[in-house]
């Protein structure tokens, strides 16, 4: 990433509005506690209007739930589950996805076809499905979900990270380094991964907005985080049934998983134009 | 005298502010006329291209014609809507392409890609434009032209797909013929046959063809005036044989200067009996059914340089390559000798990198972007057994060596150009301290003021050093200048080999003679 990155970025209205979106929810996330106006997990007034008042006066700006609990300190401390959980779990996807990518498309041969045997039969399951069945078979928790996205999405990543490793590997730099008899590690590490930088970063911002649907996805079907703690796809799983006479209880979480992943879209554009630029 | 066809004055291209200069193109003037071949030499970045572009109507995107004129018979081009253009483009000013292949669509048969010119400047039944297609290929001296119209591009060879660009070139039987760099891509025997193709729309049918081009071979061959570019402006214009004999302006002199001759200087002979040399041993490389290696058996002395030369696809590289180990050969061996000691097989140059290194063709692609360069070099010294503190001194007193400044260490490549990075590459190969280095190509890319001063590194450091050099070329040029001894390569077998001055003079195998007749600007330049 260069200065030069980022100043496309600051350039482009649309790369800026999913920056601004993406790094107004890192930072809701970074202050939750003293964002968040009640305890999220607090009982008071049940299914209070957003803007209305609970029986003590407390204002609620987005409402409440039906056990009472505060949904705009639900969102805010949400925010933080989602973002350490997606950001952790496509970490993990992709140091999973990149050492087995630069193995195989480095050494092709054999390591290539067992790699790619294993990534391929993982593709051909529906990718939802997949998750479902991991979790199920491990249980709900934050570990859990990282685990189940990181074995549903190193496939993809992998198979991205070989094709440019193929790529870079045949330019001379790299046949330069080896007929100087440099070490298989260090041509992986120094010539081809800080080549492929720019295209990784954009998937990376990309991915990052899929995982925080999955993990959405996950939420509402009971797969997330267990309850009661505060968890987007859960808030609108619990608010479902009630949703025609008090639709503010899937509209707001609705809205953070929409804004969040749009703003990871945009910032994605915008790095691909900057990344395409800097070249 | 025939009259003029195109008229160019006063034609200035401005460029986006901040580039290098206000003007790709600046104050532009000159005529060509009927039956004329008018060749525009200069070196890359000259703007030569942007001219020809301007003059078709369709400047690099961001560029745009600020003044001048430019007259087509008369009538006046700048300033014409676009739609009136696209009926002059290839209707009355036809283009010729530097990548041939790259100018075709891979999807379609080549025929049917002549037609469709047809198809967009004329009404003509179907079945008259397959026989005037198939008759055009005929003109370009296609053989089996019928044949060759159901061809897809990639069942052709470049010499053959630059014939049917000529071809859809010729279709409309343009007034003018702007052909830009048509033959840099193409071996020298088929650079040969296409210039003399050139020469003959010129002499037959009459063309006005503006020719541009970087290599004064080929204007010595087919130019009937000279326009000579540099930075922009055109800085001496003439008859070709008065500028190639007496050149006037300074810059055309050192162009001229710096084409290097195909007789080769008188060099000292090797003093002493050589220590150490590479021996390449009936060394055979198949892949797949194909022979690219044919027995091939070679020994290179240090303090030498051995040139070899051959055209595209003879296995010049692939020898490279099995020389420093990328490549296993399927029979046969290269062993560095040693006087009093065993001879150095692969598993122990493997081991031991240090005996032979490599010098690469394509400068853009051979030093790693992302890394400052007096890191890449210091790091070369380090695999050779250096400590850090050596290494990096070994860097900067070989940037130095190669002329670039101190400040070149922390850069990274992208701040260089192609010859300095070539520079680079070669100090690169050096920091290992190598008996030998294999030289691929490695002057090709560049222009030949550039590549005047990288042989005379090359050949300065190769005394100085005694190092045994293994240059690949395809260019008699280069290797006239630079040889002690020269071998000529083709499908994959060493055909002649000899000392540089003798085989030059008195070629005996008959592919070497009509390689040495290929080369452009034979006893011109």
């Amino acid at each position: 990433m260069t200065a030069g990155v980022l100043r496309q970025i600051a350039g482009r209205p649309t790369a800026a509005i999913g920056a601004a979106l993406v790094g107004g929810w890192i930072l809701v996330a970074i202050f939750a506690g003293i964002i968040a106006p009640y305890d999220p997990l607090h009982s008071m007034q049940p299914l209070v209007l957003p803007g209305g008042h609970g029986a003590a006066g407390e204002a609620h700006w987005l409402g409440t739930d039906y056990l009472g609990r505060d949904i705009l300190s639900r969102l805010v401390v949400g925010a933080r589950s989602v973002i350490v959980l997606a950001s952790a779990a496509t970490l993990t996807a992709y140091l999973v996805g990149i050492a087995g990518g630069l193995a195989a498309g480095y050494s092709r041969g054999w390591i290539d076809s067992v790699l790619s045997f294993i990534a391929n039969v993982i593709l051909s399951f529906p990718i939802l499905v997949l998750y479902i069945v991991v979790i199920v078979a491990i249980g709900a928790s934050g570990a859990n979900v990282i685990l189940a996205v990181t074995f549903g999405s190193a496939p993809a990543i992998f198979r991205i990270v070989r094709a440019i490793t193929m790529d870079i590997a045949s330019r001379d730099f790299v046949a330069a380094s080896v007929i100087q008899g440099e070490t298989v590690l260090r041509i992986l590490a120094v010539d081809i991964l800080p080549n492929a930088t720019g295209p990784l970063t954009v998937d990376f911002c990309l991915r990052l907005g899929y995982t925080a649907i999955t993990i959405g996805a996950l939420g509402f079907l009971g797969l997330g985080l267990p309850p009661p703690t505060p968890d987007w796809g859960g808030m609108v799983n619990e608010g479902r049934t009630l949703a025609f006479a008090y639709p503010h209880l899937v509209l707001f979480p609705c809205l953070a998983i929409s804004s969040l992943v749009l703003g990871l879209s945009l910032l994605a554009d915008g790095l691909r134009a900057g990344v395409g630029a800097s070249r | 005298m025939n009259p003029a066809i195109l008229e160019v004055s006063g034609l200035s291209v401005a460029l986006p502010p901040g580039a290098d200069r206000p003007f790709a193109v600046e104050d532009a003037a000159f005529e060509l006329r009927r039956g004329e071949i008018l060749c525009v030499v200069g070196e890359s970045g000259s703007g030569k291209s942007v001219l020809s572009s301007a003059i078709m109507g369709a400047p690099p995107k961001g560029l745009r014609v600020t003044s001048g004129s430019i007259r087509l018979g008369g009538q006046e081009l700048t300033g014409l809507p676009d739609r009136a253009l696209r009926r002059i483009r290839g209707n009355r000013i036809a283009m010729i392409f530097q990548e041939p292949m790259a100018a075709l669509n891979p999807a379609v048969p080549v025929g049917k890609q002549v037609e469709e010119v047809f198809e967009l400047h004329a009404r003509l039944p179907a079945a008259e434009r397959r026989e005037r297609a198939v008759k055009l290929l005929a003109e370009t001296h296609l053989p089996d032209p019928a044949r060759i119209a159901q061809a897809y591009p990639h069942q052709l060879s470049g010499g053959q797909c630059q014939r049917v660009i000529i071809a859809m070139a010729l279709a409309m039987e343009p007034e003018v013929l702007i052909a830009d760099e048509p033959t840099t891509a193409l071996d020298v025997t088929t650079q040969a046959q296409v210039l003399k193709l050139v020469r003959e729309l010129r002499d037959v049918r009459g063309h006005g063809i503006l020719f541009i081009t970087h290599d004064f071979g080929v204007v010595a061959d087919v130019a009937d005036r000279i326009a000579v570019m540099s930075k922009g402006r055109i800085v001496e214009i003439g008859e070709a044989s008065r500028i190639l004999a007496a050149p006037e302006h300074p810059y055309t002199k050192s162009l001229i200067a710096a084409v290097p001759s195909l007789t080769p200087p008188p060099r000292a002979p090797m003093s002493e009996a050589s220590t150490e040399a590479l021996a390449v041993d009936g060394v055979t490389k198949r892949y797949a059914g194909v022979t690219a290696l044919d027995d091939v058996s070679l020994r290179l002395d240090r303090g030498e340089i051995l040139t070899i030369v051959g055209e595209s696809g003879c296995g010049k590289s692939t020898l490279a390559r099995v020389i420093v180990c990328l490549t296993k050969p399927t029979t046969g061996s290269v062993t560095v000798e040693k006087p009093g000691e065993a001879a150095l097989d692969r598993t122990a140059r493997r081991a031991d990198r240090r005996h032979v290194q490599m010098i690469f063709q394509d400068p853009f692609g051979s030093l790693n972007p992302r890394r400052a360069v007096g890191d890449i070099i210091a790091r070369a010294a380090m695999l050779g057994g250096a400590d850090r503190k050596t290494a990096t001194s070994r860097a900067a007193a070989l940037l130095a060596e190669v002329g670039l400044s101190r400040e070149a260490y922390a850069r990274r490549p992208g701040a260089f150009s192609g010859g300095q990075r070539q520079r680079i590459g070669i100090a690169r190969a050096l920091a290992m301290e190598p008996g030998f280095v294999i030289a691929d190509e490695c002057v090709s890319a560049l222009d030949v003021s550039v590549q005047a001063q990288i042989l005379d590194l090359l050949r300065r450091l190769q005394s100085e050093l005694r190092l045994g050099i293994l240059f690949i070329t395809h260019d008699l040029r280069v290797a006239a200048q630079l040889s002690d001894r020269i071998a000529v390569m083709k499908g994959g077998k060493i055909v002649e080999e000899g000392p540089a001055e003798a085989l030059l003079s008195a070629p005996a195998d008959p592919y070497t003679r009509r390689l040495f007749e290929a080369a452009p600007g034979r006893g011109v330049v």
